[in-house]
């Protein structure tokens, strides 16, 4: 991804935004020897392998930080970034990780979390897969924060889905807990089809290149030993490419976070509390807020 | 090899085959293929190939089954036999599955070279279409204006012959009833969006986009934004 927008040092990303770790890719797709160009938060970086040491520059070829977790790259424009939140079942044994590409979306970055968090648009856009239209009902779920943590879940979640996973082989009804430890990130915790005392991990790990536009690196973290890992690759990429079609057609495409500019029903009880924990933290990058400070 | 649960999602149809097609989910060209197999109603296994992010289809194992690196690959019922194009794969299936030479009438001279010249400009459409859409989607790099000048210029032609037919009272690109040329151009016209190319200002292209969409067994794949 080489562009050739000028960098605008001057560019005031709010501090919460500016803070935070951001995946890149994952590991394989900077091969050795590659030098390649990418955005993040309307700055360009340069990503450089030699060997097996990577390095990362950002605005006026400063040092980037870097870090390899949960199968990607990740680095921060920030000296002193926020610690990167604890995912700690990639450490619990016998689960598999299927990385899933990188796939750029002309929308807000948070939009796309947004969007994540909504179990009533399944019927309608993963019609067949995780919904159907006869059993289109979000049945009430409990949002709570976590102040220690500063995150958000949404537990209690349910729906009815005839093929939730690939390893599914008949409809069912399925537990969902959503969790959003970092603006641009959010993992679903979803019953899993072949035990029912784990939970199955499914996340985003989303990369804001501009305000409108954006990187979705996601990854699935499952107990599954009847699907190779290409088919759980198709089955996420083809959940993935129906949201892309209705992000992109968002309007606006920046996340608004003033409650008149869109009614909310009791089903948005997680996007209302992402939208308040945005606010809370000053966040106006990627969001209508922001264009009006512009 | 093992026949996945997932990509039975895209395909459930009634007669079953030993064929097997290496497929990809996100590729306009395998869902031509996979489009035809549920129009003809015939079932086949289909190997899912990691073409993004993991470019199985440049690997050494791959090039053995296809040695030009491209999806989709039909393997045949004898598991030796291999047609690697997606035109030549959609006439084999429709000589070879349609008896009533609906799809592709090789007893009508004249509607066959109607079919064959659109199955040509499909090509055209898929090679700048196709490459807008991985532009935008993966990160591909290429000359993303050009891609899209060339993808408008096709569209612009499509327009015409569409506008010319519905005059005379045809709904399909080469007669009466839809064939393979409507099979080969639907898939990357319809996914134009996904490469930020405005199909919307086309609007015999609507029309024929909406009426392919509302045939016996047509099938979604994602990105189709039909209004």
């Amino acid at each position: 991804m080489t562009r050739t927008t000028i960098d605008q040092p001057e560019m005031r990303i709010d501090p919460f935004t500016y803070a935070h770790w951001y995946a890149l890719g994952r590991k394989e797709d900077f091969p050795e020897g590659c030098a390649l160009n990418t955005r993040l938060l309307s700055h360009s970086i340069g990503i450089r392998r030699d060997t097996d040491i990577m390095s990362i520059t950002g605005p006026q070829g400063r040092a980037l930080p870097i870090q390899h977790r949960y199968g990607h790259v990740w680095t921060s424009l920030s000296d002193s970034p926020r610690p990167l939140f604890d995912i700690p079942e990639f450490a619990e044994p016998g689960r598999r990780l299927v990385t899933v590409g990188g796939v750029r979306v002309r929308c807000s970055g948070l939009r796309a979390v947004e969007n994540f968090l909504d179990m009533a648009h399944f019927p309608f856009v993963h019609t067949d897969i995780l919904g159907v239209t006869e059993h289109a009902e979000v049945k009430k779920y409990d949002v709570k924060m976590d102040v220690e943590k500063d995150e958000i879940w949404a537990t209690q979640c349910q729906f009815f889905q005839p093929v939730a996973a690939a390893a599914s082989v008949a409809g069912d009804m399925v537990h969902y807990q959503y969790r959003v430890p970092h603006p641009h990130s959010v993992i679903l915790y979803k019953s899993c089809p072949v035990d029912p005392d784990a939970w199955d991990l499914i996340g985003l790990f989303i990369q804001p290149l501009e305000e409108e536009e954006c990187l979705v690196h996601s990854f699935l973290l499952v107990f599954d030993d009847n699907n190779t890992d290409t088919a759980l690759l198709h089955f996420q990429q083809n959940i993935f490419l129906q949201d892309r079609v209705i992000l992109e057609n968002q309007v606006p495409a920046r996340l608004p976070l003033d409650p008149r500019q869109e009614t909310p029903t009791r089903a948005d009880a997680s996007s209302i509390a992402y939208r308040r924990w945005l606010k809370r933290n000053g966040v106006t990058w990627s969001t209508t807020r922001g264009a009006e400070i512009a | 090899m093992i026949s996945s649960n997932a990509p039975c999602l895209v395909l459930v149809a009634q007669k079953w085959s030993d064929m097997k097609l290496y497929d990809y989910v996100l590729s306009g060209n395998c869902y031509k293929v996979r489009l035809l197999l549920h129009f003809l109603d015939i079932k086949c296994t289909l190997e899912p190939v990691d073409f993004y992010p993991g470019r199985a289809h440049k690997s050494p194992s791959f090039r053995r089954i296809n040695p030009l690196e491209q999806l989709p690959v039909l393997e045949l019922d004898d598991g030796k036999t291999r047609i690697c194009d997606s035109q030549a794969i959609l006439i084999y299936l429709a000589h070879k599955f349609d008896p009533s030479r609906h799809w592709f009438p090789v007893n009508e001279p004249e509607k066959l070279g109607c079919v064959v010249q659109w199955l040509t400009f499909a090509n055209c459409i898929t090679a700048a279409s196709s490459r807008a859409r991985l532009h935008d989607m993966l990160g591909y790099t290429c000359d993303i204006t050009a891609a899209r000048a060339h993808a408008h210029r096709a569209f612009r032609h499509l327009e015409d012959h569409l506008c010319h037919q519905e005059f005379n009272g045809i709904n399909w690109l080469a007669g009466a009833q839809p064939t393979l040329a409507d099979v080969a151009c639907f898939p990357y016209t319809c996914l134009a969006g996904d490469g930020g190319i405005d199909i919307f200002i086309y609007p015999a292209i609507q029309r024929w986009l909406r009426r392919f969409a509302t045939l016996p067994r047509f099938h979604p794949m994602p990105g189709i934004n039909i209004r």
